[in-house]
This record gives structure tokens, C-alpha cells and sequence, in this order.
């Protein structure tokens, strides 16, 4: 369900939340990303950091530069005014994966979960374009969605400590990718070449929210062919 | 401008980094903030000892930082009480003084607080990474070379002796924060708060929280009367983005002050530590005692102002 006009919520004297929806769906998280595009336009005084998630948008401000009121007036301003030239069209990123042994250890566990052959995991799992539902949890970590029903997977009871970078994911209806090595409870299907974060290079990772991931699968033997480019 | 080795790390003790007022604009790339956690305290340092409030220092984390200083310096420390000693005999924090060639600053051990923050005149002289010099341990970026400092580490500064001349200033006993182990830590009610029954709001703001040695620059873990959710909501909410001092609650009912490492998370949040008390949870350590007291929009406000007019009287006595 749409929040209209959206839900406002005090995060202390500093941030603020603008929820635009009530659930992970496609439309509501379109329109985080309008709003998103429309302050990137037009920068509200005081205004740090925005960070777009599935239904909201945080804006974190200078509490002695602006407030919560103002704000609030200035957002819901900008919310209403529609104009579609600023959205612009997203971006697909092809990843390749090399699924299943060392480089996917959950492979066949989750196979044995929803009994079927490793093989159909992976035709489910590349038979889907994704959307970039958000980034967050460790720079460039794009959560992906939706899942096909049919692989929606439990998170693994037992978080991993070592997760290595690179890995491919899944829980629940998400997919993602592990940009730099991290603990996470996801089950690992495979592994990518792709750099998806480095602090050196501009824009740090190749996916914004709202982009399109399709993943696609390779032989081991492939991944030198990934590793010298730039992402 | 002259760049010189002006630090030598000879000891780094359980941690130390490069950080400064932290790393905005980028989380939407899943870029938290880093950054020093008590920014008042290096806000204060680099005044003294005339950079710009915004340059990085080191954050010395209770214990065991030695330093030998490579050139003539001013440098200030302000912070935690980590009991100080320049050669052999104590420092003065929260005073800007000349350090000269070979002589060695050690910080022996906690007295109060936690952590404590050196300006040296001239800043630290390292290449901003998104904009930042501060150090981004868990993805190991930013600030020198992505990690804490290590024995043998160099630093360099811009034309210290440039600031020399500044030495001696002091910041007003009356602008310095008291950091005893029993916390009285203010904030809003938090983006969830409705999701909690008024029994866990109570017992949230009526019981004191001993904080867990699982404590770090992400966040401090606490443990107390376990802030159950209202019955029939599930473990997590849809992730969203988090700012430093969101108090949130898993499923244990064990909330999580977090820091400055984070800026997604997928709980519950209780409650938001005001702007105004924000520097002070770096200097809670763990076995602290920790209470929150609920206060208004225009309190937390109020009390903003009143920390920044001692850095605005800082600045002006600085001239």
C-alpha cells in the first residue's frame, strides 16, 4: 500500500524518515527513488545525506542549520510537484557467476531445501532480472529482488563470520552480493568477479538504487576474463 | 605548504585511528559515516591547536598510545581521561602545548572515559577518501591505509611550525563534559516507538542498562530487562537507513546504541540519542552503567546550543 501523502517519522534531532509505502514492492520503491532524484535536483539547505531504502527515504540534516518542520514542508512540496523528466531510465549490470563447489557452498543445500536439482537452482536463480531494491548493510551491497518464489530460502540459522567478497546470496525473496568481505547469513550460490565496491574509484560501485541486475552464469575457467576490467 | 613526518607510532595500543568529523553523501552507496565518535572533543583539539575543527586527529581508544614526535609540534589531547605523560611527566588535557623533537606522549590508562582525541598543529596530511580522512575499518578504506595504526607508522602534518606560536590555550573547565561510569544519556522516541508496548517504554526509560564488552565502533551492545516488542510483529521491519545513537532492538530484547559503522539496519528502533549527547557515547566503556532520559524535539535543541556555544566562545578567545 501507498502511503499518500507519505509518513514522516522523527529519527532524533538529526534525520528524519520518509516512508512512502508499507512493503517491499516495486512501485512503492520507485517512488523512494523519485524522491530521491527530485532532492538530488533540488538540495534542501541543511540536507547531509539521503539514503534510499525498499519503501523509505532517510534525510539526514544539520540540526543547527534546519529542522524537522521545515523540512517536512519542503519534502512534501517536492513529493507532490510530479515531474517524470527527472527520473531517469536504470541502468542493467550483467553479473557473472560461477555457481555451486567452492565458490557456492550452499548450492546444494538449498537444492536438497526446496528439492530440486542444483541446476534448476541456478536456472531460477539467472531466469529473473532483479531490481536494485536498496544499498546498504556494507558499502555497495545491493539488496536484489524479487527472489522466484520458488527459491524464497530461510536465512541460514547459523550466521557465517567470514563471508568471502564477491559471493552471490540469497534469503527470503532477496539475492546480493557481497562487495567486500563481511559476516552475513545468507546462503552462498556462487561467486562473481565484478568489483562492486572501491573507495577509489567514482561513483564507488557500479549500481544505484533502482538499477537492474542479471546474473548469468560461467566456468571458473571464464573468470580471468572479469578480473583485469573495471566493473 | 611543507609537509613533515612530525609522528612516529611506537606503541598504538588496542586501537587507534585516523579520524575526522566523518564521511557524508555517500550512503546511499551503503557508505557509513565513520568519523570521530566523540566529535566534540576533536572539534576542541584542532581549535587548540589552530586547525580547522574539521581536520582529522587520532582517536586513542583507553589505552596504551605512544607517540614520539619527529619535529617541534603543538599538539592537544581532550577526551577521555586516558592519564597522559609526555616523557615522564603528566599532560594537561584539554591545553594546547609544544611537544619537541624526540619527546614521547603516552597515554597509560583509563581514569574516565574512553576515548581520547590528539590534534596535532598541521593536521594529519593524508589523501581524503570520498571526501574524508577518516578510517573505515570493517571495508578498509580511508584514513591510513585503511586500518588502525600500527608500530612504525609515520605521520606527516602540514607546516607545523606554523602553529607553534599557538601553544598554551586552554578550553574553559566549565565547556568540558563530566564522563562518569553512570550515564544519563538523553533522546527522542525513535521511528518505532509506537511498535513497543507501553511496559517496555517504561522499562526502557526506568532501568539502568550495563553495557556488554561486545562494544565497538558500530555500536554498544547493552544488557537489562529484555524491551519486548508488541506481540504479534515480527522479529525484524523492512530495512531502512539508521543514523549513530538509534537505539534498536533485536529480537532478545537487548538493545544496540549504533555508532557511527552503520547506516542500514533492519530492527526496531526504541529510541534516538539527541545530537547534544551524541559525543558522549564514545566515552562509555564497557561495565558502564547507562540510563535514558526522554526529552523533547525543542530540548534537544536547547541542549544542542549549549554545547555549541562553548565552541563558539572557543573560537572567539582563539580570535
Amino acid at each position: 500500500m501507498f502511503y499518500e501523502p507519505p509518513v514522516f517519522r522523527i529519527m532524533g534531532d538529526r534525520a528524519l524518515l520518509v516512508e512512502l509505502g508499507d512493503q517491499i514492492n516495486p512501485s512503492i520503491n520507485e517512488k523512494v527513488r523519485e524522491l530521491l532524484l527530485k532532492l538530488d535536483r533540488r538540495p534542501l539547505d541543511g540536507v547531509m545525506e539521503l539514503v534510499p531504502s525498499y519503501r523509505s527515504l532517510m534525510v539526514v540534516y544539520d540540526p543547527l542549520k534546519t529542522g524537522f518542520d521545515r523540512l517536512r514542508e519542503a519534502i512534501l512540496e517536492l513529493h507532490e510537484a510530479s515531474d517524470p523528466s527527472l527520473v531517469s531510465e536504470p541502468k542493467t549490470l550483467a553479473v557473472p557467476v560461477v555457481y555451486g563447489g567452492e565458490w557456492g557452498p550452499d548450492l546444494e543445500w538449498v537444492a536438497d531445501f526446496h528439492k530440486i536439482s542444483p541446476e534448476e537452482v541456478i536456472a531460477l536463480h539467472v531466469g529473473t532480472t532483479y531490481r536494485v531494491y536498496m544499498i546498504g548493510f556494507t558499502p555497495g551491497y545491493p539488496y536484489l529482488g524479487e527472489l522466484p518464489e520458488a527459491l524464497a530460502t530461510p536465512r541460514r540459522e547459523t550466521p557465517r563470520t567470514v563471508v568471502p567478497q564477491g559471493s552471490v546470496a540469497i534469503a527470503q525473496r532477496q539475492t546480493g552480493i557481497y562487495p567486500v568481505q563481511s559476516p552475513g547469513g545468507w546462503h552462498i550460490l556462487g561467486w562473481t568477479p565484478i568489483k562492486l565496491f572501491d573507495a577509489n574509484h567514482w561513483p564507488p560501485t557500479p549500481l544505484e538504487m533502482g538499477d537492474r541486475v542479471q546474473f548469468f552464469p560461467i566456468q571458473k575457467e571464464e573468470v580471468g576474463r572479469w578480473t583485469s576490467s573495471k566493473a | 605548504m611543507d609537509i613533515v613526518e612530525s609522528l612516529e607510532i611506537i606503541s598504538p595500543g588496542p586501537l587507534t585511528t585516523v579520524q575526522d568529523l566523518g564521511r557524508y553523501g555517500f550512503g546511499r552507496y551503503g557508505v557509513p559515516p565513520s568519523g570521530a565518535l566523540d566529535s566534540f572533543s576533536l572539534r576542541v583539539a584542532n581549535l587548540l591547536v589552530g586547525n580547522s575543527e574539521a581536520e582529522a586527529g587520532l582517536e586513542i581508544t583507553l589505552m596504551g598510545l605512544k607517540v614520539r614526535a619527529l619535529t617541534a609540534l603543538v599538539v592537544a589531547l581532550c577526551g577521555g581521561d586516558l592519564q597522559p605523560y609526555l616523557n615522564d611527566r603528566p599532560f594537561d588535557m584539554w591545553r594546547s602545548q609544544i611537544v619537541r623533537k624526540g619527546d614521547t606522549l603516552f597515554l597509560k590508562a583509563p581514569r574516565s572515559g574512553c576515548r581520547a582525541y590528539l590534534a596535532v598543529g598541521g593536521g594529519i596530511s593524508l589523501a581524503p577518501v570520498l571526501a574524508s580522512k577518516s578510517t573505515n575499518l570493517a571495508s578498509t578504506f580511508g584514513g591510513y591505509e585503511g586500518r588502525s595504526l600500527r608500530k612504525g607508522d609515520l605521520l606527516c602534518s602540514g607546516a607545523p611550525e606554523h602553529h607553534l606560536r599557538i601553544a598554551g590555550k586552554a578550553f574553559k573547565p566549565e565547556g568540558r563534559p563530566s564522563y562518569k561510569g553512570d550515564w544519563l544519556i538523553r533522546a527522542l522516541p525513535g521511528p518505532q516507538n509506537q511498535d513497543f508496548p507501553e511496559e517496555s517504554k517504561r522499562l526502557f526509560l526506568d532501568s539502568p542498562f550495563k553495557v556488554s564488552s561486545q562494544s565497538d565502533r558500530t555500536g554498544i551492545r547493552l544488557s537489562g530487562p529484555a524491551l519486548h516488542r508488541k506481540r504479534n510483529l515480527a522479529d525484524s521491519i523492512v530495512s531502512e537507513g539508521v543514523v549513530p545513537g538509534a537505539i534498536q532492538v533485536p529480537g532478545d530484547g537487548q538493545p544496540i546504541i549504533l555508532l557511527v559503522e552503520t547506516i542500514t539496519g533492519g530492527y526496531r528502533k526504541m529510541a534516538t540519542v539527541i545530537s547534544a549527547d551524541l559525543p558522549l557515547l564514545a566515552q562509555i566503556k564497557p561495565g558502564d552503567r547507562v540510563r535514558f532520559q526522554e526529552v523533547s524535539m525543542a530540548e534537544a535543541r536547547t541542549a544542542l546550543q549549549e554545547r555549541e556555544n562553548h565552541i563558539n566562545l572557543l573560537k572567539k578567545n582563539l580570535g
